[in-house]
């Protein structure tokens, strides 16, 4: 499913931002455009500032230099849930949601990542799967045009994860939004992106559109190509 | 790169001894007798070894180890605080020790809690506070009585002014670190979810304080407690302390030991009642509980 790239409307617009830590320049001079509702996939050996960009367009740090324009209703998704362990599930959905209204709205996004049954409980109680669900629906529950994704699934197991890629494929193509996953599972990569960027040294070394099917993506030689180019990009050509 | 492998730690053939551990369901509600056992064993809580030394002490007392006129047995002690009680002294004197501690924490209370608040939320706040509560903390509550007498004379201000100073320090600083302490990586999930000032300090970092506050009010509640008894011993003409200082000049020991119980049990009031809080207010929280 490639549909989803249509409008040309531009989502985000980087350009030629540079960030830095002390003397150690992170991003370098680096240029990066999204279009409409595009599923980016940013993938990169660790260390090679996939978050700290990822940041940079969330609005969470400023660039050394450049410009970073970005829409003003997002989201983020991190790497750990980070609910607040003293509000019960609903009440952590609705932390960004300030309306009349806020806890059916609230409701309906957990029923959409099947948790409605926990809307009541406290945090503890959850599963890291459901944890990271519950933060999925808080990113969703504002309808941004813009959800950035930091290694999200990392701490997940490998079933719960395959399943966390059905939703959020699922969720992209209901909400419309303009998707960035950072990675460094090249497999995640493949399954989810409509356009794939290997980071390196602080900037976008390659970038590969993934016109596959969601059967080819599973597998298919063209899969299994795509999955040589990009390790080979990472620095681990032939060990596939 | 390839690494050396080393020989096996077991040689082959060689069979290792394994110990092993089994593991059964724990029976949901216990059964009567073992509900029973654990009733003998600690039949009164946390309250039983301090029922044994009562008990011990009696005993003690009732074969002559220890002299009346120095411990009396926990039996005498009572009937003293009934006979108080007897002559209508024993409820107007708690009543007025009550009526100051409760006013004096109220006081320490609320200027702890604010202070502790802003200080924890805004820098200049920080700024503001923090110097004068960490110089008031490093002063001994008991060397300012002196000080409290000479600018308030020996009535009931200075009493309450004591109190309410035990009271506040402890709220500040443990509310002040509290909000501080709160994970700032929560704060930052608020702030990119779009939530407002008003919405991150009432759903982050005033939630986030709770546990804090809690220990501070723990402290503040003894603290009080502490200034009470200094305020009354010293000077007092009712109360608990005033009970006490007369028992002493007539030699009434076993006076002073009931009223010294009363201080007891106020303090062990205090702590239950923090405990009952915290049951109630930090339920979210997943804790250690010893077995």
């Amino acid at each position: 499913m490639t549909t989803t790239r249509n409008d040309a409307r531009t989502t985000v617009e980087v350009d030629q931002v540079v960030r830095r830590f002390g003397d150690r320049t992170v991003i370098d001079g680096l240029d990066l455009t999204i279009s409409g509702s595009e599923f980016v996939v940013l993938l990169g050996p660790s260390g090679c500032g996939k978050s700290t960009l990822l940041r940079l367009l969330a609005g969470l740090d400023r660039p050394d230099g450049g410009t970073v324009e970005v829409p003003t209703q997002r989201a983020i998704v991190f790497q750990g849930d980070r609910l607040l362990p003293w509000q019960k599930v609903w009440r952590n959905v609705t932390i960004g949601l300030d309306r009349a209204g806020a806890k059916e709205r609230a409701l309906d996004v957990l029923a959409e990542v099947g948790l409605a049954d926990r809307a009541n409980a406290w945090p503890k109680t959850l599963s890291g799967g459901e944890a990271q669900r519950v933060a999925l629906a808080r990113a969703l529950v504002t309808e941004p045009d813009l959800v950035l994704l930091d290694e999200p699934f990392s701490a997940l197991d490998a079933i719960t994860r395959l399943h966390m890629h059905d939703l959020v494929q699922r969720l992209h193509q209901r909400h419309g939004a303009a998707m960035l996953l950072v990675t460094h599972d090249v497999a995640e990569a493949i399954a989810l992106a409509d356009r794939i960027l290997v980071m390196n040294d602080g900037r976008i070394a390659s970038s590969y559109d993934v016109g596959l099917s969601a059967e080819d993506r599973r597998s298919s030689q063209a899969r299994e190509d795509l999955r040589g180019d990009l390790l080979a990009d990472l620095g681990l050509a032939g060990r596939h | 790169m390839t690494a050396v492998l080393e020989a096996p730690v077991t040689a082959p053939g060689v069979e290792r001894a394994v110990t092993r551990e089994l593991f059964v369901p724990v029976a949901v509600s216990p059964s009567v007798v073992r509900r029973a056992a654990g009733r003998l064993r600690w039949p009164l809580g946390i309250y039983t070894t301090p029922a044994v030394l009562a008990v011990l002490w009696q005993v003690a007392s009732k074969v002559g180890w220890l002299s009346a006129n120095l411990a009396p047995a926990p039996t005498v002690i009572l009937h003293a605080g009934w006979e108080l009680y007897q002559r209508g002294e024993l409820v107007p004197s708690v009543e007025t020790s009550l009526g100051r501690a409760g006013v004096g924490l109220a006081i320490g209370l609320v200027i702890g809690v604010n202070a502790g608040i802003v200080g924890g939320l805004l820098r200049s706040g920080e700024y503001l506070f923090n110097g004068v509560f960490q110089i008031l903390h490093t002063i001994p509550l008991l060397a300012i009585l002196p000080l409290m007498i000479v600018w308030f004379g020996i009535g009931e201000l200075n009493k309450v002014l004591l109190i309410a100073f035990g009271a506040a320090v402890p709220m500040y600083l443990n509310l002040f670190a509290a909000i501080r302490g709160v994970d700032h990586r929560l704060v930052e999930m608020a702030r990119s979810a779009g939530a407002g000032r008003l919405r991150l300090i009432r759903r982050v970092l005033l939630p986030g304080a709770l546990p804090g506050f809690l220990v501070g009010l723990r402290f503040s509640l003894g603290y009080s407690v502490l200034g009470l008894v200094a305020a009354e011993l010293v000077n007092a003409d009712q109360g608990i302390g005033f009970l006490i200082n007369r028992a002493q000049t007539y030699q009434q020991t076993d006076q002073v030991f009931f009223g010294l119980m009363i201080y007891a049990v106020l303090g062990l009031t205090a702590d239950q009642i923090v405990r009952v809080l915290e049951r109630v207010l930090l339920a979210w929280r997943p804790s250690y509980e010893a077995s």
